[in-house]
């Protein structure tokens, strides 16, 4: 959790003083009296998975966090008040999410909710958000909030989500590694977006799906399924995910001997764990989708350099102090980012306290450049308001010698897709 | 990949589980047996050994053999240690009543588990396999030229592989020898029929139910490090192997090593060959309702006798 | 006063006060309670079969899951209004349980836990092959549009409140009264004496098929109105994890005492959430209280109320 530092400059506490005045009547006794210049800080709820499936997504999300907010602490906060983070385990678990949810919105009187990453905790939890008209920051990848199944109160404004991903991606696999592709994936629901939405784009490419390959999850032997790839398999797209994908990596090695097809991965098959790890030597040639590029690119940008050292982390993706630490660098950025569309909506919404939680929702709604800056190292994004989803460029990386050498950038424009909602049109 | 080349890798495959498999299941069939005890954290210390033989590999340099030969070592004595303490601190005081047992082994394993998630952390580690070497597999085929070998693509295994399935068997017959050849295996077993009795003939029953915990804690524990080179130690692996361990112990019928050991070798097998007909999943529901089904028709296991 | 009396004062009194305390808890302890009552009325059903006729079953997250998917799926796909969903989850429920009875019933003792677990385990993983309908882990919302039930909005914290306490003093009164019943008697001959209920003429398949549907129906309501009041259903719900819950509840309250179930859910509940805000270790803290409790109140917190003052507890 993070201590705030108070501190206000001289502007932030002139705001805080108009907006103190307007609001004191909401404000609770002891508030209204102390020194109007320390204002009360603006908590933000962090809904993190500290156990559970997803600890090591929780771990580097919680990290990245931490750092975000120093730095906006440091600059001054928001609208002059602090930021103070919150932080409550949810197990990687829908149920305790959406009591964490609820816990944040009248237990802790946090201003939003944010953090998240795994889909079912999500969207286990959105509705309780939306319920109790918490703004509710995600940053998970998953296409549930685009595909207008969740509220209005439910926003991804700090990463992209897999639909996108996937269709920017198809085509340099069809022209590149192969036209005939079959798919791996984990058997649940993360792995049938991919299914849908890749066999869809590489189909509209000319390619062919020759099998779709659907692996039970919490399965910890991978080899006896191998035979099912078809021999004419020219590109094995793999997207497993948990502790079995170091197992599954080794063993599609040992199976192809070498003679194999192409690969086309996900790097959230690998996030945490170290490339020259025992086993992977396998990888080497093939291909990665990556949010960020985890080891530092020749033509790394000032803004990339500048948040691996506030993060803490090192060239190679790993902790500065403890390199057999990896990251999740191809995810976690989307916090940062998170934190600073909220500073961002806040500071336009002149945001005060709960009260004005509706104008901060279609203050996010109505953003919509985000530059390559400090405030959003991952590269430039396009903010959808209809939809609540950002939009931002995608890398492929090869393997070559142990490291993720970047080979092609996708534009944002690849990765639009028709709108499937429009939030903006229900009650706030 | 033809049906034949096919059912044979899977089977291959399905060796590996069932070695694995059968040491775990053997050391909750002695806790069982013996004990009479429900130990519910038997997967947390198949985890511990997992956890402590990457700590050992990690600690030792050199060729990495020389690591996993010591975590083989290091691993079980220590897991059987935590197991004998908590034998000692807790079960005993719990007179081994059967649903105290049941939640205290329930809190042993979130102990367990959120200790190992707080000094381990949350990744998955490899150990690095002492040797392994892929082995490509011929196959014999009728051709237009009669018989003759062909090595398909992809039928092939590890040496490591072949040296797990060679381990499980030496240590197995290894408890073999221990319970029906030696003193303190005529102890355990004189406990497991008549605990009264074996009292009345002043055998320390606290002392051997110390033993037996230990003993089924360090199987587990040398199975985790077996598999680790191949699977990865992580805080929440003791899951799986716990399921499939009870499931083996009942079928096999309670307490009856050799029992234990067919089971294993069953469920293994099946599992690998059920995966060669079928979609993976429905594969996985299917050898799940085929081990509801067979206790339904066989409560008192495939290899047990109906109870008197 | 009478035991009789005593029995009615005390689960009256413990529903009276549930009802009363909406008006005066704090906005998060009243969600709590809302979401603790509904998850003791799976405790409750749970308790049916395991306390009171001894029968411990691991597969118990297919019965509320089955009432979870009973309803959001109908509510889903066929575009079912709540209360013939509601009634959908229930019939789900009891077609499972009996399904499940008949066949895990001709087990006992440890073979009945590992059937019911692998019943559970194949229910679970068919919700998740079957992920073109159920979206599988991930699940899928029940908009709040929808969760209205004759004319009640059920997102709404009150009306949430009221179904949740409805619930549960149906299913616990339910359980008082069965377990007074002569039916109920048999339920505890059985888990006392099988063999000795049989020599006495009844049926102790009849009754043990009788005490695990009715179990299963009351779980399957638990699992269907939680859906409907909290707005999701995911597979979560059907693992391994929620079918330990109950048996950890139930426990922990009492196994085989009414109130147990409640005291069980309510205490975890709150122990998990005031661990967590000590410690991320959380889960570290239930461990060590679980083994505490067991050394040091083995019947559970009602048993033990049972054992040392009020020996007329049902």
């Amino acid at each position: 959790m993070t201590n705030p530092k108070t501190g206000t400059t001289r502007r932030g506490a002139l705001k805080t003083l108009a907006g103190g005045a307007a609001g004191a009547a909401s404000l609770p006794l002891w508030a209204r009296f102390s020194h109007a210049q320390s204002a009360e800080p603006i908590r933000i709820g962090f809904q993190v998975h500290r156990t559970g499936i997803g600890a090591a997504y929780g771990r580097w999300y919680g990290r990245t966090t931490e750092a975000a907010a120093k730095l906006i602490n440091d600059a001054g906060g928001i609208n002059g008040r602090p930021v103070e983070i919150v932080a409550e385990d949810d197990g990687t678990d829908p149920k305790r999410g959406a009591e964490v949810v609820e816990k944040f919105a009248t237990q802790h009187n946090a201003d939003v909710a944010f953090g998240t990453l795994f889909s079912h905790v999500v969207i286990g939890s959105a509705p309780r958000a939306g319920e109790l008209k918490l703004p509710y920051f995600v940053v998970s990848e998953g296409h549930h909030v685009a595909s207008g199944m969740l509220n209005r109160y439910t926003l991804q404004p700090g990463i992209t989500d897999v639909k996108s991903q996937v269709k920017a991606m198809a085509p340099f696999v069809t022209e590149n590694l192969g036209k005939k592709v079959t798919l791996v994936f984990p058997d649940y629901a993360y792995g049938h977006d991919h299914r849908d939405f890749f066999s869809a784009a590489v189909e509209a490419q000319g390619g062919e799906v020759l099998a779709k390959l659907a692996i039970p999850p919490s399965e910890t032997s991978f080899t006896k399924y191998f035979p099912k790839i078809p021999r004419e398999t020219e590109v094995l797209y793999h997207v497993m995910v948990g502790p079995g994908v170091l197992t599954f990596v080794k063993e599609l090695g040992e199976f192809f001997g070498g003679r194999g097809p192409e690969l086309f991965g996900f790097i959230d098959s690998l996030e945490a764990v170290a490339m020259d790890s025992p086993g992977l030597e396998f990888l080497e040639g093939s291909h990665f989708w990556e949010g960020m590029p985890r080891h530092a690119q020749p033509d790394q940008s000032e803004f990339d350099k500048y948040y691996r050292a506030q993060v803490g982390v090192n060239d190679r993706g790993a902790a500065i102090n403890d390199p057999a630490d990896v990251s999740t660098y191809g995810h976690m950025f989307g916090c940062w980012e998170t934190l600073y569309v909220i500073k961002q909506a806040m500071e336009a919404a002149g945001y005060r306290g709960p009260q004005d939680r509706a104008s901060l929702v279609e203050a996010v709604e109505d953003i919509t450049v985000m530059p390559h800056s400090r405030e959003h190292p991952q590269g430039p994004k396009v903010f959808n308001g209809k939809t609540h989803q950002v939009f931002g460029q995608q890398h492929i990386s090869r393997v070559e010698n142990g490291n993720l050498v970047k080979v092609h950038t996708t534009s944002i424009e690849d990765t639009f897709y028709p709108d499937e909602v429009d939030y903006t049109k229900r009650p706030l | 990949m033809e049906i034949g080349p096919y059912i044979m890798l899977a089977s291959l495959e399905g060796a590996v589980t069932a070695a694995v498999l059968a040491l775990t299941a053997c050391g909750l069939s002695l806790v069982f047996g013996v004990m009479r005890v429900v130990n519910i954290a038997h997967g947390e210390f198949f985890m511990l050994g997992a956890v402590i033989a990457w700590w050992v590999a990690q600690g030792i340099a050199g060729h990495p053999a020389l690591g996993f030969a010591a975590a083989l070592v290091v691993a079980p004595v220590v897991v059987g240690a935590v197991a004998v303490a908590a034998d000692v601190t807790i079960l005993r005081h719990l007179d081994y009543d059967p649903e105290r047992t049941i939640v205290a082994t329930i809190g042993l394993l979130y102990i367990i588990q959120q200790l190992t998630l707080m000094t381990y952390g949350p990744e998955a580690r490899p150990v690095q396999a002492p040797f392994s070497t892929r082995i490509a597999l011929p196959w014999l085929e009728h051709g237009p030229e009669g018989w003759q070998v062909i090595w398909p693509w992809g039928l092939g295994t590890t040496t490591y592989k072949l040296a797990v399935i060679g381990a499980a068997v030496a240590v197995l017959l290894g408890v073999w020898a221990l319970m029906a050849r030696t003193r303190i295996g005529l102890l355990m077993r004189a406990t497991q029929m008549d605990r009264e009795m074996a009292l009345a003939f002043a055998i320390p029953v606290e002392r051997v139910y110390a033993l037996v915990f230990g003993l089924g804690a360090g199987l587990a524990a040398l199975a985790a490090v077996l598999i680790v080179p191949i699977q990865q130690a992580h805080y929440l692996m003791g899951g799986d192997p716990l399921l499939l361990s009870f499931v083996v112990v009942i079928i096999g019928g309670l307490g009856s090593l050799p029992g234990t050991v067919l089971a294993a070798v069953l469920i293994g097998l099946s599992d690998g060959i059920i995966s060669v007909f079928f979609s993976p999943t429905l594969a996985k529901i299917l050898a799940t309702l085929l081990v509801g089904l067979v206790l339904v028709f066989r409560p008192q296991g495939l290899f047990g006798v109906r109870a008197p | 006063m009478s035991r009789r009396a005593r029995i009615l004062a005390l689960h009256g009194g413990l529903l009276a006060v549930l009802f009363a305390a909406q008006f005066v808890l704090p906005a998060y302890h009243h969600g709590n309670l809302a979401r603790i009552m509904v998850l003791a009325s799976y405790a409750l059903g749970y308790n049916l079969l395991f306390g009171y006729t001894g029968l411990l079953s691991l597969g118990h997250a297919l019965f509320f899951a089955a009432g979870m998917y009973g309803m959001a799926l109908s509510m889903q796909h066929l575009e079912a209004a709540p209360a013939p969903a509601l009634l959908a989850g229930l019939a789900a429920g009891i077609a499972v349980s009996a399904l499940l009875g008949l066949l895990a019933l001709r087990t006992a003792g440890v073979a009945f836990m590992i059937v019911t677990l692998m019943f559970a385990q194949a229910g679970h993983l068919t919700i998740l092959y079957f992920g073109e309908w159920t979206r599988g882990d991930e699940g899928f919302v029940i908009a709040a549009t929808r969760r209205v039930l004759w004319g009640i909005d059920l997102a709404d914290p009150v009306s949430r409140y009221f179904a949740a306490w409805g619930l549960f003093a149906v299913c616990l009164l339910s359980t008082l009264w069965l377990v007074r019943r002569p039916f109920g008697k048999v339920l505890i001959a059985i888990r006392e004496n099988e063999e000795r209920v049989r020599m006495l003429g009844y049926d102790p398949f009849l009754h043990k098929l009788g005490a695990l549907v009715v179990s299963g129906t009351m779980s399957a309501a638990a699992g269907a109105v939680y859906g409907l009041l909290f707005g999701y259903a995911g597979a979560t719900f059907a693992s391994v994890q929620y079918s330990i819950f109950p048996l950890l509840w139930v426990l922990l309250g009492g196994a085989g005492t009414v109130l147990g179930p409640f005291v069980g859910t309510l205490f975890m509940f709150y122990l998990i959430d005031l661990a967590s805000g000590v410690t991320t270790a959380y889960m570290l803290i239930a461990g060590v209280v679980l083994v505490a409790l067991t050394l040091f109140a083995p019947q559970g917190l009602m048993g033990e109320v049972r054992r040392r003052l009020w020996g007329w507890l049902p």
